[in-house]
C-alpha cells in the first residue's frame, strides 16, 4: 500500500475533502445507456465519473441444478480487463475480479431480481441460463456498484430468444422481456481512517481500511452484504454504513428508473 | 458472370458499412480509440512504453509491441468463454505484425508498448476493426509512427469483388465466398496483413487488393480525423 497517498487522503478527509474535490457522501455523475451491443440479448453502458462499464446478457438453454429443478440458472462474470487500467494484467481471473463478480451475483440472486421460475421450460430437464458479463472499459474505482447497476440495466433491456426443438434460434430475439421483478441496488461504503465515503476512485480504493457492500431493495430491506478490506468494523460503523447505503440507494434507484423509462 | 449482382444490405460493391471513429476514449490509458464499422465495435487501449517484464525479454536495441485481441463474452452469437482461445491468440499475433512496420520501436529500448483490443459486438471484420482502433490508439499515445495502418476485409462472392463483408455475407452458402482481411500503410501502399478464407483465382485476388486500396486510404482519413478532433476539443 502507498503510505504517503494514504496519509494524504486521511489528511484531506479530515477537512471533508476528497482527492477529486468531492464531499464524502457525494457520488460522481451517473449516465446510463441501454441497448448498445447488437449481439447481446440485453446490454447497458454505465459511466460514473471516469469509470465506464459495459454489461451484456446472453441466454442459453440447459439443464437445471438437481436441487432446484424448476428454476432457471444465472451467473455473473467480471474481468479486470488490462485495457481498462494500467495496473491490470492479462491472465486467468484473480481473486479481486472473482470477488466483484460474486458480490454482484449475490445482490441479483438474493434480491430475486430475476423470476427464475419463469425461466423453466420443462421441469427437471430444460431451463434458461442467464449469463451476465460485466466488463470495465475504463476502471476508476467502484466496479461493484457501477457494474451491478450496469447488470440491472442490461437485464431490464434483455429480450427472450426464440426456441425451437429445445434449441435457441440463433439471433432471434422475441418481444418478450426477461422476467426482471426487482432492482437490488448495491452500494459500497468505504472506511478510510475514521471517515466513511462512497463511490471511491481507484486511488481511494488503494488506501481503504475496510469496505461494506450492501444491496438494497426498493422497500429499504437488505438482501446481500460483503465486508472487505483488512480492518475490522464496529457495530456502530456497520450501522452508519448501512444507513448511508440505504440513503444513496434511493438516488441511484431514481437514476436507474429514469434511464429505463 | 456473377450471380451476386446486388448486396444483401443493398450497399455498393465497394462501399463499407457506416464507420465511426473516436480517439482518447479511455482515460486511464496512455492512448485509446473506439472504432465501429456497422455492427462491429472495437475499443483499443495503449499502455506504454513501459518496463518490459520478465527482464530477460528486454532488448537494449529496441522495444517490443505486444497486442492482445479479445472478444467480450457477449460480443458474438453465442457466449464466448473468457480467456484466450487459439483464434484470439492468432489474431493477436497477426495484429502485432500488421502494426509493427509503422511503429518506431527502436525509440523505446528495453520497453514494451502494450495494445489491448476489446470487441464489444461483432458482425464480421473484427480483426480489421481492432487494427484500425489500435492504430489510432498508438498515435493517440504519442508513439512514434511512420504512418497509420488501415484495415478492412475484401471479399469475393461468386467472382464479384466486394469490400467489407458483413456477417450475413460471410455465411452465404449457395455461392463461393472468400473473405480477405487486408491491412495497409496508406502512404506506401505496403500490405501488412493478408489472410484469406475461401476460394479465388490469382487475378481475382489481385483485383480485390486493387479495389480495396482507395477504401483503405479513405479509412485512414477517418482515423486521422478522429485524432484531430480529439485535440481540437481539448
Amino acid at each position: 500500500m502507498n503510505e504517503e497517498l494514504k496519509a494524504h487522503v486521511n489528511e484531506t478527509l479530515k477537512q471533508g475533502i476528497r482527492l477529486d474535490g468531492r464531499k464524502k457522501e457525494e457520488y460522481r455523475n451517473i449516465e446510463i445507456q441501454t441497448g448498445i451491443v447488437a449481439t447481446a440479448e440485453g446490454s447497458a453502458m454505465v459511466k460514473c465519473g471516469d469509470t465506464q462499464v459495459i454489461a451484456g446478457i446472453k441466454l442459453e438453454v440447459g439443464e437445471p441444478y438437481p436441487d432446484s429443478q424448476e428454476d432457471g440458472v444465472m451467473m455473473v462474470g467480471t474481468e479486470l480487463l488490462p485495457l481498462s487500467n494500467p495496473a491490470f494484467e492479462s491472465g486467468p481471473p484473480r481473486i479481486d475480479s472473482i470477488e466483484i463478480a460474486r458480490v454482484i451475483d449475490r445482490g441479483i440472486r438474493e434480491g430475486k431480481a430475476i423470476d427464475t421460475k419463469k425461466l423453466c421450460i420443462r421441469k427437471g430437464e430444460l431451463v434458461w441460463t442467464v449469463l451476465i458479463d460485466v466488463m470495465p472499459i475504463n476502471y476508476d474505482g467502484n466496479l461493484i456498484d457501477i457494474g451491478g447497476l450496469a447488470a440491472l440495466a442490461a437485464l431490464k433491456d434483455a429480450k427472450m430468444l426464440e426456441i425451437k426443438n429445445d434449441k435457441v434460434v440463433i439471433g432471434k430475439r422475441t418481444d418478450e422481456p426477461l422476467p426482471v421483478v426487482s432492482m437490488p441496488i448495491p452500494v459500497t461504503v468505504l472506511k478510510i481512517g475514521d471517515n466513511l465515503i462512497i463511490d471511491p476512485t481507484d486511488a481511494e480504493e488503494d488506501v481503504l481500511d475496510a469496505r461494506l457492500t450492501v444491496s438494497v431493495l426498493d422497500d429499504d430491506t437488505l438482501c446481500a452484504m460483503q465486508k472487505g478490506g483488512n480492518a475490522s468494523l464496529t457495530t456502530k460503523d456497520i450501522n452508519e454504513m448501512i444507513e448511508l447505503a440505504i440513503k444513496k440507494s434511493h438516488e441511484i434507484r431514481k437514476k436507474l428508473k429514469e434511464a429505463l423509462k | 458472370m456473377t450471380k451476386y449482382t446486388k448486396r444483401l444490405d443493398n450497399r455498393g460493391m465497394e462501399e463499407t458499412r457506416p464507420i465511426e471513429a473516436k480517439a482518447g476514449v479511455i482515460k486511464k490509458a496512455d492512448g485509446s480509440a473506439y472504432f465501429r464499422i456497422g455492427k462491429t465495435t472495437a475499443f483499443a487501449a495503449v499502455y506504454g512504453p513501459r518496463e518490459l517484464n520478465p527482464r530477460h525479454m528486454q532488448n537494449p536495441k529496441t522495444g517490443i509491441l505486444r497486442c492482445n485481441y479479445n472478444m467480450m463474452p457477449f460480443s458474438g452469437t453465442e457466449r464466448i468463454r473468457p480467456g484466450p482461445s487459439r483464434r484470439s491468440k492468432e489474431i493477436s499475433m497477426v495484429t502485432e505484425k500488421a502494426l509493427q512496420p509503422v511503429v518506431n520501436l527502436e525509440d523505446y529500448p528495453n520497453a514494451v508498448v502494450d495494445v489491448f483490443i476489446e470487441l464489444i459486438e461483432t458482425d464480421a471484420g473484427s480483426r480489421c476493426a481492432g487494427i484500425c482502433a489500435a492504430s489510432i490508439a498508438l498515435a493517440d499515445a504519442g508513439i512514434t509512427m511512420k504512418d497509420m495502418v488501415a484495415a478492412v476485409s475484401a471479399g469475393i462472392i461468386d467472382h464479384q469483388s466486394v469490400v467489407d463483408l458483413d456477417g450475413e455475407e460471410e455465411h452465404i452458402d449457395e455461392m463461393d465466398v472468400a473473405d480477405i482481411p487486408i491491412a495497409m500503410v496508406p502512404s506506401t501502399e505496403e500490405i501488412t496483413l493478408l489472410q484469406m478464407d475461401g476460394k479465388a483465382t490469382r487475378e481475382e485476388l489481385l483485383k480485390s487488393i486493387d479495389k480495396v486500396k482507395p477504401v483503405l486510404k479513405n479509412i485512414a482519413e477517418i482515423q486521422r480525423k478522429a485524432l484531430k478532433e480529439k485535440y481540437r476539443s481539448e
